[in-house]
């Protein structure tokens, strides 16, 4: 059966209000960074599932949708590749 | 001893520090806002106290490290004025690269906020010697992120040069060899997890924490 990694990233909508990404912008401006704009502060999560591609891609679908995101506020991604079994590894 | 205790935005035991140390050290500490340029002349102990600055966004301290008054203060830390950090004072320190090592969310993730138990492992530094090493001594604590990590080579040498000065007897957060505080190389500046300033007086359970200010107080009239 494969198997495949999962990475998911989830960010606040453009219309949300981010503080952490606010203040972290601040910050760097502080810093002297005053032309870095438009900080967001998202999250990155990683998986491992596996299965048939077809139905892991539903699955995660799922998982994105209804558990690791909330689709109210946050806006979320994902990308799936395979996990090829290195011979000797 | 001239004391400054400084506030960072999110700081929730500035005043709890600031009582403490008008306590125990000198009745005229003040606090210092995070946007000043300067200490006040003739501080002599920066005490950068617990809480949350900046919402632990980032990493926790992470932002109050690179704080204007941050400069000033590793001024102070270089030419031997004390520097004391406790909880997120303490992730601030390591963060501004004045102690090794940082501090990564609690083993289980839990917060912990209990009384814990330490031994005082080093009572030979300007922090401790009010006590004696080996002494079991009781403070609470209040962190999420408070486990210690370094490398293995920061380790060894932590330990070989006696400043792991405090250590958990019973490790609420999964720190490397239960540090619960250690000291910079010239033993000035003194990071820990626990919070000494909640421990003054019998009326908040233990007056274990005194010992930290004393010794710094003995220290300076020496």
């Amino acid at each position: 059966m494969p198997t495949f990694t999962a990475k998911v990233f989830v960010t606040l909508k453009p219309s949300i209000l981010d503080p952490q990404g606010r203040t972290v912008e601040r910050a760097l401006s502080h810093l002297d960074h005053a032309n870095v704009s438009g900080v967001r502060v998202g999250k990155y999560i990683e998986l491992t599932l596996s299965g048939e591609r077809p139905g892991v891609e539903t699955q995660l679908q799922g998982i994105v949708e209804n558990v690791l995101s909330n689709p109210v506020m946050e806006n979320a991604r994902w990308e799936l590749e395979e996990v090829r079994e290195v011979a000797g590894a | 001893m001239k004391t400054a205790v400084i506030q960072f935005p999110g700081s929730n035991c500035d005043a709890d520090a600031l009582h403490a140390a008008r306590l125990t050290l000198d009745p005229d500490a003040q606090f210092v806002w995070h946007t000043e340029a300067g200490l006040p002349e003739g501080t002599e102990l920066v005490f950068l106290p617990g809480g949350f600055s900046y919402g632990d966004h980032l990493r926790s301290g992470a932002i109050a490290a690179r704080s204007p008054i941050m400069a000033a203060v590793k001024e102070h830390a270089e030419r031997g004025g004390f520097v004391l950090g406790v909880c997120n004072g303490f992730q601030v320190l390591t963060e501004a690269g004045l102690l090794p090592g940082a501090l990564s969310r609690n083993r289980d993730v839990h917060f912990h906020c209990a009384p814990v138990h330490l031994r005082v492992e080093n009572a030979h530094t300007a922090y401790t010697e009010a006590y004696e090493s080996g002494q079991t001594i009781e403070i609470p604590i209040a962190h999420g992120e408070g486990n210690y990590y370094a490398d293995p080579e920061t380790i060894a040498r932590l330990e070989a040069e006696g400043r792991v000065v405090f250590r958990y007897l019973d490790n609420p957060n999964g720190s490397l060899n239960d540090i619960a505080g250690i000291i910079n190389e010239g033993g000035n500046v003194l990071g820990m997890m626990p919070h000494p300033e909640r421990a003054v007086e019998l009326l908040l359970g233990s007056e274990d924490g005194r010992g930290i200010f004393e010794s710094l107080k003995a220290c300076v009239v020496k």
